[in-house]
């Protein structure tokens, strides 16, 4: 936790509190997370299996871990992803990144390498082209090294 | 001396073939967070987007925000349509700009 | 009778003193410091293209092929020196440090790097830790890949060994460790989440993950250091640099494996 300042998680986590509704069976931690998906989205998503969330189970640095989302879409003009998200539950920033595809993507398979700033879960949404919202998540037990340097 | 930048993408396609390309360029994507020895927070700077064009014509986005990871590894997918060039402009959040072009060849 | 098993022992002890000065107990059997990452982080190493070190392997190939002004109007690279078939540097870190005959001193690749560009190519050396000078030898360091490490003390390099040697073997910092208690006693147990390595610098200049970028062994050192409360050492300083020569001999025929990954 080096990267990340403890005060401000504990300074977020005060001002957020916790959401009236919470449709997805989460904790007051995700608040932020969920949060961040509506302001994006305007909703909240379902979770679907055509999306799936690939990460090593165990990662050995939080500073880079390679995330694997796949969308099963056929990528036609009727019928493709127009843009999927990555939110982490964890971080200080929950959206990590948001990527625009097209019907030319041919295939809505992305991987990027992300900051993880301890164990958690990654979500990922896909915005289909007929409006629907779907998600999944993976989670990722993220060590720390043993010589910390502070 | 500019960004160091590595594009992995085929030179050859047939028509319709769906082609991964695979970027990674140098940048430190400083969070923000990081203090430096005399306890200041370094300043936030990161690649803000990260833009591809084939010929011209924009196919893939993506927009980053600073949990991305230090010189950013990214891949997607492209139909391939025609021959041609294909761009790869990362933007950082200062308007400075890193840009790589490959060709492509598609019968 | 028991004077001359007195003096026979003496003798032995003797001959015994000058076998450890040139000695560098390997831990056996030896493993590079690859072989105790995950998976995924091995896998990215091997990955000639998503490696992000290699960032700096290109970057160090462009440099290298850049002409440098060496002032009258005369321009010169080290591709100039150096190509395949001419002073090639296919095993070039396989042998280093070694002694610059010229200065008498003990060099590591990067000090050679700057003793080339100050001597041949009338030019200033490179700042320690600079990006530059990281990405020429991580370049240069990326030839050998694959040559197993070769380097002995020499007469001429005793001393420098046996400082080195003895920087190994002292205990210090706040945790009063030294780098034989972790990574001669102690390689493939835990130590929180991680596995003790052996403490092996054939894949430097390497990126680490933790510094999200790409750093000598001089920098491995001083983070070491750093992890048991002591005081590190300035970067490039003659200690950290015979400390190398340490462990290269005591790495002996571990293959080269710039630029590596390590967390």
């Amino acid at each position: 936790m080096s990267r990340f300042l403890r005060r401000d998680i504990i300074k977020l986590s005060a001002v957020l509190g916790v959401s009236a509704t919470l449709p997805l069976n989460v904790s007051a931690t995700t608040s932020a997370m969920q949060d961040a998906m509506t302001e994006l989205f305007g909703k909240l998503p379902e979770t679907s299996d055509q999306i799936q969330i690939e990460i090593p189970p165990i990662s050995e640095n939080g500073y880079s871990v390679l995330v694997d989302i796949m969308v099963d879409s056929p990528m036609t003009d009727t019928d493709y992803v127009k843009r999927i998200a990555l939110f982490s539950e964890r971080n200080p920033v929950p959206l990590l990144s948001v990527y625009t595809l097209s019907p030319r993507s041919g295939r809505a398979h992305i991987t990027n390498r992300v900051r993880l700033g301890g164990t958690q879960s990654v979500h990922g949404i896909a915005e289909m082209s007929d409006g629907r919202l779907i998600t999944a998540s993976a989670k990722t037990l993220v060590t720390l090294a043993a010589c910390v340097v502070l | 001396m500019s960004n160091a930048m590595r594009i992995s993408a085929p030179k050859t396609a047939t028509r319709g073939e769906v082609i991964e390309l695979k970027t990674l360029i140098q940048h430190d994507m400083e969070s923000g967070y990081r203090l430096d020895s005399r306890g200041e927070v370094v300043p936030r700077k990161i690649l803000e987007k990260f833009e591809c064009f084939y010929n011209g014509e924009i196919i893939f986005q993506a927009d980053f925000q600073r949990g991305i990871a230090a010189n950013p590894f990214l891949t997607f997918y492209t139909k391939a349509t025609e021959s041609g060039t294909l761009r790869f402009k990362y933007t950082e959040e200062t308007g400075k700009t890193f840009e790589e072009s490959v060709e492509i060849t598609v019968s | 009778m028991k004077y001359l098993a007195f003096g026979i022992g003496l003798v032995l002890s003797a001959c015994g003193d000058s076998q450890t000065t040139r000695d560098a107990p390997a831990p056996m059997p030896l493993k590079s410091g690859t072989e105790f990452l995950t998976l995924e982080t091995q896998a990215l190493q091997a990955d000639t293209f998503a490696n992000p070190a290699m960032l700096w392997v290109d970057r160090g190939q462009t440099l290298f092929t850049k002409p440098v002004d060496m002032g009258m109007g005369i321009e010169k690279a080290c591709a100039d020196c150096h190509s395949e078939t001419t002073r090639p540097l296919t095993q070039s870190a396989a042998h280093f440090p070694k002694l610059d005959e010229k200065s008498g001193a003990l060099v590591n690749l990067e000090e050679q790097i700057n003793l080339c560009r100050i001597r041949y190519q009338n030019t200033t050396a490179l700042d320690y830790e600079s990006q530059d000078l990281l990405a020429l030898t991580a370049y240069t360091a990326h030839q050998s890949n694959g040559q197993a490490i070769s380097v002995n003390a020499t007469p001429k390099t005793q001393k420098n060994f046996e400082n080195g040697k003895d920087y190994f073997f002292t205990k210090r910092g706040q945790m009063n460790f030294s780098c034989a208690q972790c990574h001669d006693e102690n390689w493939g147990k835990k130590l929180r989440g991680d596995t003790i390595s052996q403490g092996h610098g054939n894949g430097f200049p390497a990126y680490r993950l933790e510094w999200e970028t790409i750093g000598s062994l001089h920098r491995r050192f001083a983070d070491c250091d750093r992890g048991v409360r002591a005081q590190p050492l300035e970067l490039g300083s003659e200690t950290y640099t015979d400390l190398e020569l340490y462990l290269a001999v005591r790495g002996n025929g571990l293959d080269i494996e710039t630029p590596a990954i390590r967390r």
